[in-house]
């Protein structure tokens, strides 16, 4: 429900936009050349697409971009049906180059390696989807930089806090002990206990670093500079690890009962038994599914709408659009601060909700 | 398909590797140091509050202990001092009984005494008395019977007086 609410407010905010656009269409200024989105336009002649732009800052990437045309390279790491493949990805130039390895010849295509087969064949790297590919692309993307830095975030300022509980110890908490520490009680008090129930320790760590992680990367994935600009948390494959350990943690710790209800449920006619466990498969797998798609359809959407009100002045090609603009994005920022939030809330809420339901005794 | 829903293996791999790393650090250097420090302290504080509840019980029970033992104490020194009061009166009332006995002996035998001295002082009185009548009966025998007749007047009615 609180999704449901959250998708409200982004389509209201989205119909917002509209009008503006509408009305600011009206009267836009003729357009200034020199305004156009230079980094991402390659020539004058080439038209603005804030399509590409907005997916091209969402998706992953082979480089750290961090001003202008500066932009830090990063490791590419491919394993092949031939072997392991390590270079930096500035070799291939932002795209513009192929890059001739050990075994295959490289070409970067929409920030994704490709191998340049004869005949200029393309074979696309292998993901969760595409199996077949003589290519596995482990590089280390923007992404996977970003959830590093939010790990050593994570584990300082957890480690500091928990040495200053042993500092501190007896004393009432200070600092960012006890900024962190009704945190961590919301945690504990608000969403694994009534979730749980009695057995709730043994998850805690588990839903405190799901919570801490989701809402550092969704926080961080706000900074539109580095270090921030990645899209750690809108990513369906980061979201996809975290719901799958949430499936398995939930099923991995399923009790007597709840095997019981998904394989020989009571009151159900042998009969249907075989639609029932049909259906039940389907639960177990939907559960996490919609998690993954929930964090990863929040926080992604948040960065389309900031994305497209910026893009908003490159298409208008006119400074009169900026204010509007920039006073919208303000207020998405405002709001994506509560969905980062929100959303770690929502993953660990359910997360504790499925393992509770899954531990549940049933007393007859 | 799109590459916005298309997992990559790459991306699911760190994040895996990292993910299980993270959560084995935080779970192992701070979620377990801190959850037990939380709940160390929820106890200590549950624990502080009974014991405050269990000192204020035993507070009143000391109050009411004290306050009986007080009443008791009072009672007792009212007792203690209604006896001293009553020994006092006591020792008071033997000693005026035995200075009244004393200063009765005391009269009784002054009384006596004087009695003595008075009877003594009588007896010679008496005497004295006695030896200046005499003597001044001699005295005035004398005087009165220096001349001869006259003791021969008073011998003759003497003698007739004397009736044979």
């Amino acid at each position: 429900m609180y999704k449901s609410s959250i998708l409200k407010l982004k389509i209201f905010t989205l119909l917002r936009i509209c009008a503006v656009f509408l009305t600011l269409a009206t009267f836009s200024i003729p357009a200034f050349s020199q305004e156009e989105h230079a980094e991402h336009t390659e020539g004058a002649e080439k038209k603005f697409e804030p399509g590409e732009v907005v997916l091209e800052h969402i998706a992953d990437s082979h480089s750290l971009h961090l001003w202008g045309h500066t932009s830090i390279p990063l490791p590419v790491i491919l394993y092949t049906d031939k072997g392991l493949e390590v270079f930096s990805s500035a070799h291939f130039e932002h795209g513009h180059a192929d890059y001739a390895g050990k075994y295959y010849t490289y070409r970067l295509i929409n920030d994704k390696v490709n191998i340049v087969g004869e005949n200029n064949t393309l074979a696309e790297s292998s993901s969760v989807v595409k199996w077949n590919s003589s290519l596995t692309d482990l590089s280390i993307t923007r992404n996977v930089v970003s959830m590093w830095m939010s790990i050593l975030v994570l584990l300082i300022v957890f480690i500091s806090v928990s040495s200053a509980y042993k500092k501190n110890h007896g004393k009432a908490p200070k600092g960012m002990q006890s900024f962190l520490e009704p945190v961590i009680l919301f945690v504990r008090d608000d969403i694994a206990r009534p979730n749980i129930g009695y057995k709730y320790q043994r998850f805690m760590p588990l839903l405190l670093t799901v919570f801490f992680f989701i809402w550092i990367n969704n926080l961080i994935g706000l900074v539109p500079f580095f270090p921030g600009g990645a899209n750690l948390t809108g990513n369906i494959a980061v979201t996809l690890v975290l719901s799958v350990i949430t499936l398995f943690v939930v099923n991995l710790n399923g009790n007597k009962h709840y095997w019981q209800h998904v394989f020989v449920p009571a009151d159900v006619p042998g009969w249907i038994w075989p639609l029932w466990w049909v259906i039940e498969l389907v639960g177990i797998i939907s559960k996490p599914f919609a998690l993954m798609i929930r964090l990863f359809a929040n926080i992604t959407a948040g960065h389309i709408i900031v994305l497209s009100l910026i893009s908003l002045i490159f298409v208008f090609k006119s400074f009169a659009i900026a204010p509007v603009s920039v006073a919208f994005v303000v207020f998405m920022d405002v709001l994506e601060l509560l969905v980062a939030a929100l959303q770690a809330f929502i993953f660990t809420l359910l997360t504790a909700l499925f393992i509770g339901t899954a531990i549940e005794e049933h007393h007859h | 398909m799109n590459p916005l829903v298309t997992p990559d293996i790459g991306l699911v791999f760190w994040t895996t590797v990292s993910f299980v790393v993270l959560f084995f650090l935080l779970a192992k250097f701070a979620w377990k140091p801190i959850m037990g420090a939380l709940d160390e302290r929820e106890r200590f504080i549950e624990d502080s509050l009974s014991k405050a509840e269990a000192a204020k019980e035993e507070m009143s029970r000391l109050t009411s202990e004290n306050e009986s033992l007080l009443k008791q104490a009072r009672i007792e020194r009212d007792a203690i001092l209604q006896e001293a009061k009553k020994v006092k009166d006591q020792i008071i009332s033997d000693a005026k009984e035995a200075a009244h006995k004393e200063g009765a002996r005391q009269i009784e035998l002054a009384r006596i005494e004087i009695n003595n001295q008075k009877a003594i002082a009588m007896a010679d009185v008496k005497n004295q008395v006695a030896a200046l009548s005499l003597e001044i009966a001699e005295k005035v025998l004398r005087k009165q019977f220096e001349d001869q007749g006259k003791q021969d007047e008073l011998v003759a009615d003497l003698l007739k007086e004397v009736k044979l």
